[in-house]
């Protein structure tokens, strides 16, 4: 199901520059993730005397509470930050791509 | 006192837990009396508030049986769903009454412990916006079989998705509609277990069979709401009597709770063997397990767009997560306005945390220390459409495997008319309705603490990794995805029979012959091996034709260009 629109597509530099843009932005945020996330694991499992330790010495809150909230906080940013630039760089860029092949 | 002695029944107790509240209470605190739920007086407030929300939801469901002509309309509510609507909607099927109810007793009865698991649900869901929710919306129509099969022959991989969809299904529903018995006999417990869960499937194949997808997401979204309108003003009760403090909220909770200090150091404890390797294991299945789920995956399709669904991922994601840190401030709430608390408290000079009814109940009844009677009825029967939400959305995904995938593509070979499809949809709803009831009261007494690691890891392993093969890999073929998927399948099934949970606490068979819990750091691997190598050895004339159609595939899935459009009604 090779339609010439498609085919218009796939020989507009455009294209390859949008995948290859969108590719790079969503592997990278992914490898953040996993490292934010196997990292705060990794460290349950290896140094869990770090986590347990309270913030500071008056208070009962263990540093590994932060961490894990700051884990969640950091997801949601990190979809923030691809919802924004999606929005704003790969959108328009996709819609001059169908546009400039339906011509 | 009774409380988690070694870790191992700690993370059974959360996996347990996961798939039924109250297997925790029976693992974690060996079982209050039953006797004193038989004593409580009709709970007025709740039936009333049970009744007002179904009477909301059967209105919705008429409301959605006349909009509902096409298929597109029965699987994708005519993707007319926008960002917004699909985020609660998507926070609803992921926000079960277990987490609810279940986060808040662990935190209650062990503090910090968990964290780690509401940590690794929630970032699957930034994998599922990065490499899947707009691809999914571009290339399928209602299933995610849609997108496996896209270019490969349609009957062996639609089987094989098929076979992954419905095996996670129909355990998921089994922890659900055991959940669902339990929880409404305990907050009424004038109506039987075996009531409840009729009760239940009988609502559900309703909602699900006359109003489709648009009953079943407007269900969730006004359940979503409802649910995290009532956990916020939970947790402002607690923080409003802790004066707004972080600080003091938490010392006073270490000052009741009877292990002290302990409850803020169980932040490190996972699982049965706290090494590595177990850690990394569940790690993988928490986040791809997320990313596979048929239930969540076909939310995708209800949007207007790719960028809805971009949207409703990032709405999601901020709702879902802000309902975890609520939990856990419930959690201590509860410890320290519920434990302690004569009113609660099966018999304080014994145990000061073993509440009457059982081991769910400490956001329920800080519920009712913080609002009375009348928030107590509320919780309760937010927690009970919780229940019908998830279920709903269960049903139709396991419906749509069914007639979609296997009716309409595998066995009709595309050749059935679309009225045919939603026929035999509906039936197959009336049929996993009707399993789903027989499962729940055959599956009443049984340790059911296997589920979560079944379902997320079939997810984990088999659904997720054949759908982004298939997106990004031009050298997929059809053998390489269906011997990879059912690596994924059998492998999950067969490495959890063997291991710690099955072999050792459900069979007590001795010692278990694969040692981990989650087998997902072996299974995955292993489908990516053997979906790599049955694809690249594969010469024959469609494999060839396969990888020749990946830039079409490509095309399409990359700018949305050919997409299904959104019913103009």
């Amino acid at each position: 199901m090779s339609s010439p629109l498609a085919s218009k597509i796939q020989n507009n530099p455009k294209y390859h520059h949008l995948v290859q843009q969108r590719d790079a932005l969503a592997w990278s945020l992914s490898a953040i993730v996993c490292v934010i996330y196997f990292g705060f694991i990794l460290m349950i499992a290896f140094t869990p005397g770090f986590l347990t330790q309270p913030i500071s010495s008056t208070s009962v809150i263990p540093v590994g509470m932060l961490i894990g909230v700051g884990v969640i906080v950091a997801s949601c940013l990190l979809t923030a930050v691809y919802v924004s630039r999606a929005n704003g760089t790969f959108d328009p860029l996709t819609q001059e791509i169908i546009e400039e092949a339906s011509k | 006192m009774k409380t988690i002695k070694s870790a191992v029944s700690a993370l059974l107790a959360v996996s347990a837990l996961l798939a039924s509240p109250w297997t925790l209470a029976a693992d974690v605190i060996a079982a209050a009396p039953a006797a004193a739920a038989a004593e409580q007086p009709l709970n007025w407030h709740a039936i009333s508030m049970f009744i007002v929300f179904v009477a909301i939801t059967l209105v919705i469901t008429y409301w959605a049986a006349k909009r509902t002509k096409t298929a597109t309309d029965f699987y994708a509510a005519g993707r007319g769903i926008t960002g917004l609507q699909n985020g609660l909607a998507i926070a609803g099927d992921y926000m079960s009454a277990a987490s609810f109810l279940g986060i808040a007793a662990l935190v209650y009865f062990n503090g910090f412990f968990g964290l780690i698991f509401s940590v690794g649900w929630l970032v699957g869901w930034p994998i599922i916006l990065f490499l899947i929710a707009e691809r999914l919306r571009n290339l399928g129509k209602f299933t995610y079989a849609d997108v496996a099969s896209f270019r490969l022959r349609q009957g062996p991989v639609r089987t094989m998705a098929a076979i992954g969809s419905l095996i996670v299904v129909i355990w998921y529903l089994i922890g659900q509609a055991v959940g669902a018995g339990q929880l409404l006999h305990t907050l009424v417990p004038q109506i039987s277990y075996r009531e409840s869960i009729v009760i239940v499937g009988g609502l559900i194949i309703i909602y699900v069979t006359f109003g489709g997808m648009k009953a079943t997401t407007w269900v969730q979204i006004i359940k979503a709401g409802l649910l995290l309108g009532g956990a916020t003003l939970i947790a402002l009760g607690v923080m409003a009597h802790e004066g707004f403090s972080f600080e003091k909220l938490f010392s006073d909770a270490v000052a009741a709770h009877p292990k002290h200090m302990e409850i803020m150091k169980s932040v490190v404890r996972i699982g049965s063997q706290s090494n590595p390797i177990e850690s990394i294991s569940l790690g993988l299945t928490l986040m791809f397990g997320t990313a596979g789920l048929p239930h969540i995956l076909m939310r995708f399709f209800t949007v207007t767009d790719a960028k809805a669904a971009r949207k409703s991922v990032l709405y999601g994601t901020c709702f879902i997560g802000y309902f975890y840190i609520l939990t856990f401030i419930i959690g201590f709430g509860a410890i320290v306005l519920v434990a302690n608390n004569p009113q609660y408290v099966v018999d304080v000079t014994k145990n000061v945390l073993n509440l009457k009814g059982g081991g769910s109940m400490p956001a329920v009844y800080l519920a009712h220390a913080i609002g009375g009677d009348l928030f107590l009825g509320f919780i309760a029967a937010v927690a009970f459409a919780t229940i019908l939400a998830v279920v709903s959305g269960l049903t139709l995904a396991g419906a749509s495997a069914l007639s979609h995938d296997i009716y309409a593509n595998v066995i009709m070979k595309g050749k059935s008319t679309e009225a045919q499809e939603v026929w035999v949809s509906k039936l197959c709803v009336i049929g996993l309705g009707i399993l789903a009831i027989l499962l729940g009261i055959a599956f009443e007494k049984q340790n059911v603490a296997y589920i979560v690691a079944l379902t997320f890891s079939i997810a984990a392993c088999a659904n997720f990794p054949i759908l982004v093969l298939s997106v990004f890999w031009r050298g997929l073929t059809t053998r390489g995805a269906v011997l990879g998927g059912y690596t994924g399948i059998f492998g999950s099934i067969g490495l959890l029979l063997i291991g710690p949970t099955v072999w050792t606490k459900v069979l007590g068979m001795g010692p278990a012959i694969f040692p981990y819990d989650f087998p997902t750091f072996v299974v995955l691997p292993a489908v990516l091996i053997v979906s790599y190598v049955a694809s690249v050895t594969d010469h024959s004339e469609s494999a060839k034709q396969e990888r020749a159609m990946f830039d079409a595939q490509k095309v399409r899935s990359e700018t949305g260009l050919g997409a299904e459009a959104a019913a103009s009604h």
